[in-house]
């Protein structure tokens, strides 16, 4: 290669990036870096946005027992989210993986497509579902016998992780899946040979093999949970704050935004800790797997 | 292989009724003959779907939605295209730095890229514009323009563009006459899942649209928030009717697991 061609080859990647690096430069790091900044600045009903280097903002979500308590609240729901999808999502995802072809397609089809369906229509849906104490949930759950009174869903936490699981189960569903791809059905089948039963099988074979894609999963599903706001807001209502809830109404409806950029600052700095952290110790304790 | 049990296949069906549930009740009230929410026993009407002609607020979100879903989408591939044939093809320093930046808007919650872009916007004197909308949903869709685009880019046979270049094409002939067709069924792919993500897109949208330019999402959300009436359900309905229309293209065109799945990430 000529020294021209080589220059040239060296130089051509960043010239086809260039364009996507300038957008992503100017219009998203900029704007998170003013939304960082404007965590610190001054506040007032009548005087507005004062663009001062103050921890006013910072010191009120540390010490107003109000925030931790909105905080713990927004984690929890995302902590019982996740623990759901889990529960449910992996056995689905094996009983999935076992079926035949044109079955497998179509079933994944029906539970991967809610995936892309506005997720305002589907929390519409568990709205109606929930709808009051004579909503078709509680009405189905009492002819079954499960209880004997309705519990209220709307505008609770139990509705809220119920909803939230049902939006989020897709992610959960497909990283299984996408982990089970990687199973040798033979070991499987060798277990068998050499006396396992089913409940070994599961349990010695199938479980650790599928840990790394359940856990991938919960990732996912707890950053997203997390930081949901169509779903915390139709269903818990205006007093049942999450994170991503507050932020709005700081923004949009008290127009105090240095405060709504502090929780927005906060939110983003615990998810990229946690995402990070947990990402570092799966990789670690499944090193083999991702080899 | 095994087979599934009855235990599994009893959890199977329960598992998939519930999922479909929320989605069907939707549809079904949206069918209903009466004045309230209720599932169409006394036959089915469209009445629903006649009332939302007499709002025109939401016919003119629709047209916003549809509008800034393909034009943004677009935008998203001219700058998507260059940046993934980047990727795909060279190894340079920072390559790894610039997939991990170009996919971060998954990472960032929708509700921190909102404010980000509400404060952002606000300060340069667009807030609340078309124009604005449009920008935003460029960032939010790239990673799945980029995605789908990568995976096509990275399994292409390259002998075809070097049977090109050695009867003399080059630049920009050999992309649009060789490069581009090949690649053009993981484009139009890209193009439909970054539309359906910024068809349905309600967080991030909510704090930037104004009256005038809001989405159907905002619109349904807004007015979700004041009371639930069937009239939002035929209008849910609509929405989901449009969105299965572009996943059953998808399905065609591309293999829907595909496209979930996100095979070939970051293109290694």
């Amino acid at each position: 290669m000529s020294m021209a061609a080589e220059e040239r080859s060296a130089r051509a990647p960043w010239a086809l990036t260039a364009p996507a690096l300038m957008l992503f430069v100017g219009v998203l790091l900029i704007p998170l870096a003013m939304t960082v900044m404007l965590s610190f600045h001054d506040w007032g009903q009548y005087k507005g946005i004062e663009p001062v280097f103050i921890l006013k903002n910072w010191h009120e979500i540390a010490t107003d027992p109000y925030y931790a308590e909105m905080f713990w609240r927004t984690f929890r729901i995302a902590i019982l989210t996740t623990l759901l999808t889990a529960l449910l999502g992996a056995p689905e995802a094996y009983i999935l993986n076992r079926m035949s072809g044109r079955w497998k397609s179509f079933f994944l089809l029906v539970i991967l497509g809610p995936l892309l369906i506005s997720v305002v229509a589907r929390t519409l849906g568990w709205a109606l579902l929930f709808g009051g104490n004579n909503g078709l949930v509680n009405k189905l759950l009492m002819s079954l016998g499960v209880m004997r009174s309705p519990i209220p869903f709307m505008f609770t936490e139990t509705g809220m992780v119920v909803a939230l699981a049902h939006v989020m189960m897709p992610f959960m569903v497909l990283s299984v899946w996408a982990a089970l791809q990687r199973l040798d059905p033979q070991i499987e089948n060798a277990a068998m040979s050499l006396g396992a039963g089913p409940v070994t099988i599961i349990r010695r074979i199938i479980m650790p093999q599928i840990m790394p894609g359940v856990l991938s999963g919960a990732i996912i599903v707890f950053s997203l949970s997390a930081s949901a706001f169509a779903t915390p807001a139709i269903i818990g209502g205006r007093r049942l704050k999450v994170a991503a809830t507050l932020a709005y109404d700081e923004f949009l409806n008290t127009l105090n935004w240095p405060l709504g950029a502090a929780v927005a600052t906060l939110l983003l700095i615990a998810l990229v800790l946690i995402v990070v952290g947990s990402n570092a110790l799966i990789e670690r304790r499944y090193a083999e797997v991702f080899r | 292989m095994s087979r599934n049990g009855p235990l599994a296949l009893i959890f199977h069906i329960i598992f998939v009724i519930v999922m479909v549930a929320p989605i069907l009740v939707v549809c079904l009230v949206a069918f209903t003959p009466e004045g309230f929410l209720s599932l169409p026993t006394n036959g089915f009407s469209l009445r629903w779907f006649r009332t939302i002609a007499n709002y025109p607020e939401f016919i003119h979100a629709f047209w916003v939605s549809l509008g800034l879903g393909a034009l943004s989408s677009f935008v998203a591939l001219l700058f998507a295209v260059p940046a993934a044939l980047a990727i795909a093809r060279y190894r340079f320093r920072g390559r790894d730095a610039l997939a991990a930046l170009f996919l971060s808007p998954l990472m960032i919650p929708h509700v921190v890229l909102g404010i980000a872009f509400l404060r952002f916007f606000t300060s340069v004197g667009i807030g609340g514009s078309f124009a604005a909308l449009i920008i935003a949903h460029v960032i939010i869709v790239f990673p799945f323009a980029l995605r789908l685009t990568l995976a096509a880019t990275t399994g292409m046979d390259r002998t075809v563009e070097m049977a090109a270049v050695s009867l003399g094409a080059g630049g920009w002939t050999l992309f649009r006459r060789v490069t581009l067709p090949l690649i053009l069924p993981g484009v139009i792919s890209g193009w439909a899942l970054a539309f359906i993500q910024s068809f349905d897109d309600l967080t991030m949208t909510v704090f930037l649209a104004a009256p005038g330019t809001e989405t159907l999402p905002v619109r349904m959300f807004l007015y979700i928030q004041d009371n639930i009436d069937p009239l939002v359900t035929s209008v849910s309905a609509c929405v989901i009717a449009v969105t299965m229309t572009a996943l059953i293209l998808l399905d065609r065109f591309y293999g829907l697991d595909r496209v979930l799945a996100g095979k070939g990430d970051t293109g290694r």
